[in-house]
């Protein structure tokens, strides 16, 4: 349990090295983080970030380099070694359990939990814990039904319950409203100028890194490419480190929505029951132009994946419409086919591939079984499979160590993008595009980004879902925002603020 | 003493009675089951390990002239089961379902393999409470003589429902459940717990198992099962993982299994066949309506390969 005046400790790894195999992660990398100071982690994917921060908690035994707390060196073998030194990591897929309690989740992770625990003292100990605490999450409701922000607030204060006193937060505003965001890090931060806490963030956002870090230490192939006081670092210069001379796909011009395009995509009083079939969702009207990227920002559990199911035909629609250039839609393989519509979801490789069948199979499956001119047929042409996958994976840059390698085994960016290739290829008169960009590197979220654009003004309908406020305001011509299950606000891209939108998200319209 | 003619009132009675009767192995089969779904694994070898229960209480129980010996070696050789199931269960892409009906075909068998020569003798009863005394309707005397075991199961759904909630054993059988992540984080080692309550699930099964050969119908034999152990799995689920829904399940289905005997005791002569389906009829019929393809099961453990 956290006592009074608690105090921030220091914390050095030095010269660390992992090396799985013959593969480097990670190559003499030392960071230095004195006691009550916010020191923020940025790098692409698989720059080792998370492999640096693995060593240091004891999640991994690094090949070389050494662990130094509070000035002393230390051995850090285990995750639990690590807890007995204070330190303590906020995952950015959350650790608590989702059935159990609040208070249940925290109370069970002491190392002194009683037997028999008496609630009712837990929960006055708990109640004069919570009255320290910077911000206030409700403990007896079972962490499932927590929103995402109070999920990330729960965590933290988990780590301060349990007495750490230097807390590595990965990603920790990747499921938070810009609002939530500021909220947690401040406080956070202040906690830390209080002498109170060291933090560690790994992140990829500058803007947080420039308002809420003290140091920066950039990541790159494993190497430390840079770094120093984020006071007298800007943006490009964080860039430059990140990326190094990587070429990165520049978005296209935005050719205007014609004012007269016709609406490709419409939802008219769509209702339908959510994952726990105790509330419903209502759309009382969408509608998605040719040549217009919509966007539908929102927390995550608002009834947007919902909606998306009942788009592609996987959740039942209790009444409404959904039209597609002007003809009724049911989602069919039959109805997307002839009229063009194309479906990206989330986590592609679980949502939208089979993850243990080959590049060449996985990019077929729209074509597999329809012969040259079009038509159904019986017979699978392994050819044809073969010189479409090979065209495409050209096309969209796909690395792949061989068209029969699973397509599991590419990196997400791969993923996607061998799943863009697929979609994208033909006509296409609507796409409807849910995270595209989630967990990718730089590179390939400009890529993918690049290649939504080029849809779009190849005259295709876009709704592009996301819980990125800052890819929606970067590719939309409208952003709608969705809240409790029905569309609460919208706003053309020339007035949209992302504090107002903020706010919608949050619930408060 | 006579048969006093009580008329349709028979019905109710004998429901109540065959209830308490017919649900006692449904409720130590289903608690068993719930301590071991709620840690994440299946276990559905608990039909095999019911019989076997029942054929090594029997046993024991006519070697030592004491049923309650008899339990005890039912239930050391249920564990004995369980940890054998988990066990093999921990190793990298073992199917916990596979092993289980693998485990039922194994328990069954081995059960008739060393049952053979206990088929004849006759073994000392379960105890029952006649709750009854105070009537002198043999029919209300037989329906409220209740089985010690009845209790014990009731007592037990009770403690296990509040020992998920207040006990630190209990929460970490729910983290481990719920969240194997979680759990390898508070350093709880999965594998192990799940282990454990695999043991103690298979111990209450064979329990389940001992009553069936110890009480009723109270004879070994090798039809002596009908199935109780593979039901057991779906009340757990029509329960929803709570220990309480469980004992009430079992009473629902003890009570619709004791329907067609009921019926047959006040004459109905024909049709009564139909009557022993209703538990079945009634499984289906509470599965379809509380279960929807648009939602997921409230309360199921997220560890469990069925939910996965």
């Amino acid at each position: 349990m956290a006592e009074d005046g608690q105090k921030a400790i220091s914390v050095e790894a030095v010269g660390m090295t992992m090396r799985f195999g013959g593969f480097t992660a990670l190559d003499d990398v030392s960071i230095r983080i004195p006691a009550g100071s916010f020191h923020a982690l940025l790098g692409e994917n698989g720059a080792g970030k998370s492999t640096l921060v693995k060593c240091m908690m004891g999640f991994y035994r690094p090949t070389a380099g050494q662990m130094m707390v509070e000035g002393r060196e230390e051995l850090v073998d285990s995750p639990r070694a690590a807890a007995a030194f204070g330190l303590g990591m906020v995952y950015q897929h959350f650790t608590l359990v989702p059935s159990l309690t609040g208070a249940e989740n925290l109370v069970i992770n002491r190392t002194d939990t009683p037997q028999v625990i008496d609630w009712g003292k837990e929960r006055a100990a708990l109640h004069a814990f919570m009255q320290a605490m910077p911000f206030q999450v409700p403990l007896d409701e079972p962490v499932a039904r927590l929103a995402a922000g109070e999920k990330q607030k729960l965590e933290i204060i988990k780590q301060l319950y349990l007495g750490r006193r230097f807390i590595v937060l990965d990603e920790p505003t990747s499921v938070l409203t810009p609002g939530e965001a500021d909220e947690v890090l401040g406080h956070v931060r202040r906690m830390t100028k209080r002498g109170e806490l060291t933090v560690l963030m790994i992140s990829h956002k500058f803007n947080e890194v420039m308002t809420f870090a003290d140091d920066v230490t950039v990541l790159r192939k494993g190497q430390r490419a840079g770094g120093g006081k984020v006071a007298e670092l800007d943006h490009q210069a964080m860039a430059a480190m990140m990326i190094g001379d990587q070429k990165i796909a520049t978005l296209d011009v935005r050719q205007p929505v014609a004012a007269d395009a016709a609406a490709a995509l419409t939802a008219t009083d769509v209702k339908a029951l959510d994952r726990t079939g105790l509330k419903s969702i209502t759309i009382a009207g969408l509608t998605v132009r040719a040549g217009e990227i919509v966007g539908i920002a929102g927390i995550s559990g608002n009834g947007q994946k919902e909606f998306l199911e009942v788009l592609a035909g996987q959740r039942h629609r209790e009444t409404g419409e959904i039209t597609v250039k002007g003809a009724r839609y049911h989602a069919t393989r039959g109805e997307a086919h002839a009229l063009n519509v194309r479906f990206i979801p989330e986590e592609p490789l679980r949502n939208a591939c089979a993850p243990r069948m080959t590049v060449a199979d996985n990019l077929a499956f729209r074509t597999f079984d329809l012969d040259k001119r079009g038509r159904h047929s019986f017979w699978i042409d392994a050819g044809a499979i073969r010189r479409n996958a090979d065209r495409l994976v050209t096309r969209f840059k796909v690395k792949t160590a061989s068209l029969d390698t699973p397509i599991a085994a590419l990196s997400g960016g791969n993923v996607q993008r061998a799943v863009l290739a697929r979609e994208l290829t033909g006509e296409v008169d609507v796409l409807i595009v849910a995270n595209p960009c989630f967990g990718l590197d730089f590179a390939a979220v400009a890529d993918i980004r690049a290649r939504i654009m080029q849809a779009r003004n190849a005259g295709a309908a876009v709704l592009l879902v996301s819980e990125d406020l800052d890819e929606l305001l970067e590719l939309s011509d409208r952003i709608l925002v969705m809240s409790e299950g029905s569309i609460v606000y919208e706003t053309p891209i020339a007035g949209a603020d992302s504090r107002v939108i903020g706010q919608h998200m949050a619930g408060h319209h | 003493m006579a048969t006093t003619d009580i008329g349709l009132w028979g019905v109710p009675l004998a429901i109540l009675g065959g209830a308490i009767r017919v649900s006692t192995p449904f409720i130590f089969v289903s608690l068993g089951e719930t301590i071991t779904e709620r840690s994440g694994r299946i276990n559905l070898g608990l039909e095999g390990i019911l019989v076997f229960g029942a054929m090594t209480a029997y046993a024991v129980a006519v070697m030592t002239a004491s049923p309650w010996l008899g339990l005890l070696a039912a239930a050391g050789a249920g564990a004995c089961f369980g940890l054998f199931h988990g066990w093999i269960c921990k190793f990298p892409r073992v199917n916990d379902i596979a092993i289980g009906i693998a485990l039922m075909l194994f328990g069954t068998g081995l059960a008739f393999f060393f049952g053979k020569s206990f088929i004849q003798p006759l073994a000392p009863h379960l105890p029952a409470l006649p709750f009854g005394f105070w009537s002198d309707v043999p029919q209300v005397r037989a329906a409220l003589d209740v089985n010690v075991l009845f209790l014990i199961g009731a007592f037990l759904a009770a403690a296990l429902w509040w020992a998920f909630r207040n006990t630190r054993i209990g929460l970490i059988i729910r983290v481990v459940g719920d969240s194997a992540d979680a759990a390898r984080a508070m350093g709880v080692n999965p594998d192990r717990v799940r282990l454990l309550a695999t043991a103690a699930g298979s111990a209450l099964a064979a329990i389940g198992g001992g009553y069936l050969s110890l009480y009723y119908p109270g004879s070994w034999n090798e039809s002596i099962s009908s199935g109780q152990g593979l039901m057991a799995v779906a009340l757990v689920i029509f329960s929803r993982w709570n220990p309480l829904g469980c004992f009430a399940a079992a009473i629902l289905f003890g009570g619709a299994g004791a329907l067609g005997p009921a019926l047959q005791s006040v004459g109905v002569s024909h049709g009564y066949y139909l009557f022993y389906a209703a538990p079945y009829v009634l499984t289906l019929a509470i599965m379809i309506a509380t279960s929807s393809p648009g939602r997921t099961l409230a309360g199921a453990p997220g560890e469990l390969s069925i939910t996965k």
